[in-house]
C-alpha cells in the first residue's frame, strides 16, 4: 500500500517555516538563471521594432510586470479566501505575504506603461480603460494592505481584508478583456490563445524568460515574506522560543 | 554597435532605461528590507529567550 502523505502538515506555521527555508535559495538561483538570457534576449537578440525603434524593449520588463500584477492577485484572492473558509491560519499568511509585491509590480506595470507611453502616444497617462483599471488593481492591493494593517486582531483582520480581496476579483477580467471591450488606445494583446503570439520568436523568448524571472523571484519573496509573517506572530509559541535557544 | 550607441537605445534611452533601471531598484530594494527586517526579528526574538532562559535559571537556582 501506498504511503499515505499526510498535505495537511504543511499547512501548520512550524512545519513550513523550515520549508520556506530550505526554498528560498532554489528560487533566487532560478530567479537569476531567467533574467541573464532574459536580459540578453531583450537587448542583443531581438531586432529593433520597424515601427517604434527599440523603444519597444520596454515591453520585455512592462509586459511581464502586467501580468505578474494580475496573476499575484487571483493567487493572494485564492488564499486570502481559503483563509476565510477553513479558518487556516497559514493561508491568511500568504495572502498577506503576497500583497506587497503584487503592489510592487502593479506600480512597475503603471510606471513602465507610462515611460512607453510618452514616445509613442505623446502623453505620460490618459484615462483609457486599460490604464484606469489597472490604476484601480493598484488601490485594491493598498486597500488589502491598509486594511489587513489597521485590526489589531490577526484573525478579524484576515477575515475581513479576504473580503476585500475577493471582490476585488471582479477587477481582473475587466484589466484583461478591457482592451477588447472599450476602444482603448492601449494596444490589444501580443499574445492570444486562438492566434498564438502576434511577435518574432526572439522577442517572444525575451518575454517568456523575463516572466519566468520575475515569477521566480515572487516565490522567493513571499516565502522570505511568510517566514517573517510567521515569526512575528508566533513568536510567543514554544517552537519558536526552542529553535531560537537550538539557533545559539 | 559600439557602447555610446547601445546607452542611446536610438534616441528612447532615458525612456528605456527608466524602466529597466526603476525595476531593478525596486526588486533589489523590496529584497534588502525583507533581509532587514528578519534581522531586526532574529535579534528582538533572541534577546526575548535569553531573557527567559536566564529567569529560568535564576528560578532553579533559588
Amino acid at each position: 500500500m501506498a504511503k499515505k502523505i499526510n498535505w495537511f502538515k504543511y499547512s501548520s506555521p512550524q512545519t513550513f517555516y523550515p520549508l520556506a527555508g530550505k526554498m528560498i535559495p532554489w528560487f533566487a538561483v532560478a530567479a537569476l538563471l531567467f533574467t541573464l538570457p532574459g536580459l540578453y534576449f531583450s537587448f542583443f537578440v531581438a531586432p529593433p521594432d520597424y515601427q517604434q525603434g527599440e523603444a519597444y524593449r520596454i515591453m520585455f520588463i512592462h509586459v511581464p510586470a502586467a501580468w505578474m500584477s494580475m496573476f499575484i492577485y487571483m493567487v493572494m484572492a485564492g488564499y486570502a479566501g481559503m483563509g476565510l473558509v477553513l479558518n487556516s491560519r497559514l493561508s491568511s499568511m500568504m495572502a498577506s505575504a503576497l500583497a506587497p509585491t503584487g503592489a510592487m509590480f502593479t506600480f512597475l506595470a503603471l510606471w513602465t506603461g507610462s515611460l512607453w507611453g510618452k514616445p509613442m502616444w505623446g502623453a505620460w497617462w490618459v484615462w483609457d480603460a486599460r490604464l484606469t483599471s489597472e490604476l484601480i488593481l493598484l488601490f485594491l492591493y493598498i486597500g488589502f494592505m491598509s486594511l489587513y494593517a489597521a485590526i489589531d486582531e490577526p484573525r478579524r483582520a484576515a477575515r475581513a481584508s479576504a473580503v476585500l480581496a475577493l471582490v476585488g476579483v471582479v477587477n481582473i477580467p475587466i484589466i484583461y478583456f478591457s482592451v477588447k471591450w472599450w476602444n482603448t488606445l492601449h494596444q490589444g494583446s501580443s499574445i492570444t490563445a486562438s492566434k498564438g503570439p502576434t511577435m518574432a520568436a526572439s522577442m517572444f523568448i525575451a518575454m517568456m524568460l523575463m516572466a519566468m524571472a520575475f515569477w521566480m523571484y515572487t516565490i522567493a519573496v513571499a516565502l522570505m515574506r511568510v517566514r517573517c509573517e510567521i515569526l512575528e506572530r508566533e513568536r510567543h509559541a514554544e517552537w519558536v522560543a526552542e529553535a531560537m535557544r537550538g539557533a545559539k | 554597435m559600439n557602447l555610446s550607441e547601445f546607452f542611446a537605445m536610438g534616441g528612447y534611452g532615458f525612456y528605456v532605461w527608466g524602466s529597466y533601471g526603476v525595476t531593478a531598484l525596486c526588486l533589489i530594494v523590496e529584497v534588502a528590507l525583507l533581509m532587514r527586517r528578519k534581522r531586526t526579528l532574529l535579534q528582538r526574538l533572541g534577546r526575548m529567550s535569553r531573557v527567559t532562559s536566564t529567569e529560568v535559571k535564576n528560578e532553579i537556582q533559588t
